[in-house]
């Protein structure tokens, strides 16, 4: 197999990894939701199966435990005809003393095609991305981005709303510590969208601003007159005192619920990158509440999302099977 | 001596009807006001104040207290005591802190935390409300701690904790010392525009230390506390401050670096504010003499340079509000050798008196003593108090500015008698006081 990418800018994505959202040009995010939305239905046809990766194999590896993303890459892949490898942290060689750029190397060494990782250190993926011959997919790299969510994000809000342009959009948790907020906010920026991020002080580096979000620590304040709320996961580990004095009064202040929802527009609508917390960031009923909770939504099109990323990234490797792609 | 027809009766009842305060010296810090004058109140509320009230037509039914030309003031707020209630009730209670309180001319006094146990959640700073309405003398507010258990680790609920009530945030007489911690709270707490009250002392160089470190502590055999001990607390404090914009204020400073850091921190316009305590202008460490245990204090009396930096940082604004420090000891705290000896004085009763001699003294106007003991603590926790205006509550203080007396620790309200001012001469007697229209003390003719 080559090494280097074919001629990458005839697909119009002149990348052979997705390590991040950050550098992505407007065209290249709108290619692939593109191609994303023409995948939603197909995945609801009876016959879900495609050949476009035939021949072509994708490791998932991923050294934190996760159900939706990697199934949704697993199914992704599959759909597309191609097979798939799932490698976790509970057997994976890094738990008996393998680096990472170790493992990388053993099984790059087994020709990938793809290599879909999850770490929980920010940076990991685009060293591994360094030492592989094929192309690599961030599924999440510590407090760095998460480029397939937002992008599933982008999709399901441009398939209700129609678009991104203009919309006011509230992300709302713990931005310290989120990928899915860093990946959000240069896609949703990118796109042309107005982005506020909303937290407690203890979880809003003051820099975030830099980011060319407005920051506010008053969720009621933050919520005004939104058209998308953006609620994210607070690990438990935090609510214990050291960011946040306790899930209680979180809650309180930072939970979504209808009162707080109340200051957003009157058809704002709710979304969650799971799993939820429900009573900590997100009261059940507003989680439930079918007319304005796109939380299923987004695990839906994440699929048609990943299958639109692992088309455009083969398209750009050297063709498999002798050209057929 | 004034009437003490009003007092008779339960002055826990709330006040009704009207009572005019007449033939007083009129002092309001808020406004400037120094006037021979008289003032009403109606109920709980004042109703006039100004030159013209006199005795003189009053509707009927008004009682009139002549005030004998003394001076009238808004009640003292007092933004440091601590009741030891609950938990240590030998030592003080709710309401023999309130009667201690009311005696010195205290209508408003907020409680440190750190009690058994610790008003670190919601429960407790509802039973401390609670006990404050029973007693019902002087008004009494409170403060929950930074952090939970007094473990310097995880924060309390602070946004509860302030809709509960809590005057703001402190871990009383410990200081938070974990810097990751302090930058937390101080940031956490600005997301609710909540105080953070540190008690200023680098926990690992004061160490053991029992007295200021200096000559004198190598004289006795003591362990001292070095200057440093606050001043790199506050430094460290400021940086915090600089980084998280929380609103900080350094409690009971006994240090001219200390306080030259907060002078050039406000230069800079950081929101912070700082308070010191009777002891640290009125008295230095030769107080603690031949092991005085009464002048036993943390922080420890400084230098004869450091007080005179107190009193020179009161002068110029650099310190915003004088506070009590109250800390009462039982004789079992404070009889020992000095090394066992508990810190701390008493100071409710104390602190009207021994703040004149700033006055007497010459160091600072009357109205400017006044005010550091009234409406910049009260605007500084943000309580609607401190002043003397139509429509605001009836607290009230009427002293006699001038008569001497001498402190007698023995013949204290307080539960605990350890007062580090005892045999001191000093001059002004509080008369009245008066919380929500209610009498609350009034001092007998022969007292």
């Amino acid at each position: 197999m080559k090494t280097l990418a074919a001629s990458p800018s005839n697909t119009g994505f002149p990348h052979r990894h997705l390590l991040g959202i950050e550098g992505l040009k407007p065209a290249e995010i709108t290619l692939l939701l593109d191609l994303a939305e023409s995948y939603v239905e197909q995945n609801r046809q009876p016959d879900k199966k495609r050949t476009v990766l035939r021949g072509r194999t994708l490791i998932n590896l991923f050294f934190e435990t996760s159900t939706r993303t990697r199934t949704s890459f697993e199914l992704a892949a599959k759909r597309m005809g191609a097979d798939v490898i799932n490698i976790s942290v509970s057997d994976s060689a890094i738990k008996k003393g393998e680096t990472l750029l170790d493992t990388a190397m053993t099984l790059n060494a087994m020709h990938p095609d793809v290599l879909v990782v999850r770490t929980p250190f920010s940076g990991a993926v685009n060293l591994l991305s360094q030492k592989v011959n094929g192309a690599v997919v961030n599924a999440g790299d510590g407090s760095h981005e998460h480029p397939t969510q937002a992008l599933l994000d982008a999709l399901t809000i441009r398939r209700r709303l129609g678009r991104l342009q203009g919309l006011t959009v509230a992300i709302c948790g713990d931005i310290a510590h989120s990928r899915v907020a860093r990946s959000n906010v240069h896609l949703l920026n990118t796109m042309g969208a107005r982005v506020r991020v909303v937290a407690p002080p203890t979880l809003l580096p003051g820099s975030f601003a830099r980011l060319g979000v407005e920051c506010f620590t008053d969720m009621r304040k933050g919520l005004e007159g939104c058209d998308i709320v953006m609620m994210l996961r607070l690990q438990s580990e935090r609510m214990q005192g050291a960011y946040v004095p306790s899930v209680h009064e979180y809650f309180r202040y930072w939970g979504l619920d209808y009162d707080k929802l109340e200051m957003a527009k009157p058809d704002a609508l709710i979304m969650h990158p799971g799993p939820m917390n429900r009573g900590v960031e997100i009261d059940s009923e507003v989680a439930d509440d079918l007319g304005r909770s796109l939380i299923r939504e987004q695990v839906e099109v994440g699929v048609a999302v990943r299958m639109a990323c692992l088309d455009v990234l083969t398209r750009n490797l050297a063709p498999a099977n002798g050209g057929a792609a | 001596m004034a009437a003490r027809d009003i007092a008779q009766g339960d002055a826990r009842k709330p006040a009704t009807g009207r009572v005019a305060y007449v033939n007083a010296r009129l002092l309001d810090p808020a406004s400037g006001l120094d006037t021979k004058g008289g003032l009403v109140t109606d109920g709980e509320a004042i109703a006039a104040l100004g030159p013209e009230v006199t005795a003189k037509s009053h509707p009927e039914g008004t009682i009139i207290v002549d005030c004998g030309g003394h001076c009238l003031a808004p009640g003292l707020v007092d933004m440091r005591v601590q009741v030891r209630e609950p938990g240590e009730e030998h030592k003080e209670t709710i309401a023999s802190a309130s009667r201690a309180a009311v005696a010195g001319g205290v209508t408003a006094m907020v409680c440190l935390p750190n009690t058994e146990p610790l008003i670190d959640d919601v429960a407790v700073l509802e039973f401390v409300a609670r006990r404050a309405r029973e007693v019902k003398l002087c008004k009494i507010f409170a403060y929950a701690t930074v952090t939970k258990g007094l473990k310097g680790e995880a924060l309390t609920e602070m946004g509860l904790l302030s809709e509960a009530g809590a005057a703001g945030f402190t871990d009383g007489t410990a200081a938070v010392s974990n810097p990751q911690v302090m930058r937390r709270a101080l940031s956490y707490a600005r997301g609710f525009d909540a105080l953070v009250i540190q008690h200023p002392e680098e926990k690992h160089l004061a160490g053991t230390g029992a007295m200021n470190e200096g000559e004198i502590a190598t004289r006795l055999g003591l362990p001292g506390i070095p200057v440093a001990a606050e001043l790199i607390m506050v430094e460290r404090d400021l940086r915090l401050v600089e980084m998280t914009q929380g609103r900080y204020h350094a409690a009971h400073l006994s240090t001219a670096s200390a306080l030259d850091e907060i002078r050039q921190a406000k230069r800079r316009g950081l929101r912070v504010t700082c308070d010191t305590a009777p002891p640290y202008f009125a008295l230095n460490e030769s107080a603690v003499g031949d092991y005085r245990t009464f002048a036993k204090l943390s922080p420890p009396l400084r230098s004869e340079d450091d007080r005179r930096a107190v009193v020179a940082a009161l002068k110029d604004g650099t310190i915003d509000v004088i506070a009590s420090d109250h800390a009462p000891q039982d004789q079992d705290s404070k009889r020992v050798p000095f090394m066992q000896a508990e810190f701390g004085t008493s100071g409710l009763e104390t602190l009207l008196a021994v703040s004149l001699e700033l006055y007497h003294g010459g160091h600072l106007p009357l109205l400017k003593v006044l005010e550091l003991m009234t409406v910049r603590p009260a605007d500084l926790l943000r309580l609607p108090l401190g002043r003397l205006k139509a429509g605001a509550p009836a607290d009230l203080v009427l002293f006699d500015l001038d008569r001497p007396w001498q402190i007698d620790a023995d013949l204290l309200v307080s539960k605990s008698k350890n007062s580090a001012f005892d045999e001191r001469p000093v001059q002004g007697v509080v008369l009245r006081t008066v919380v929500d229209g209610r009498a609350v003390f009034v001092r007998d003719a022969a007292g």
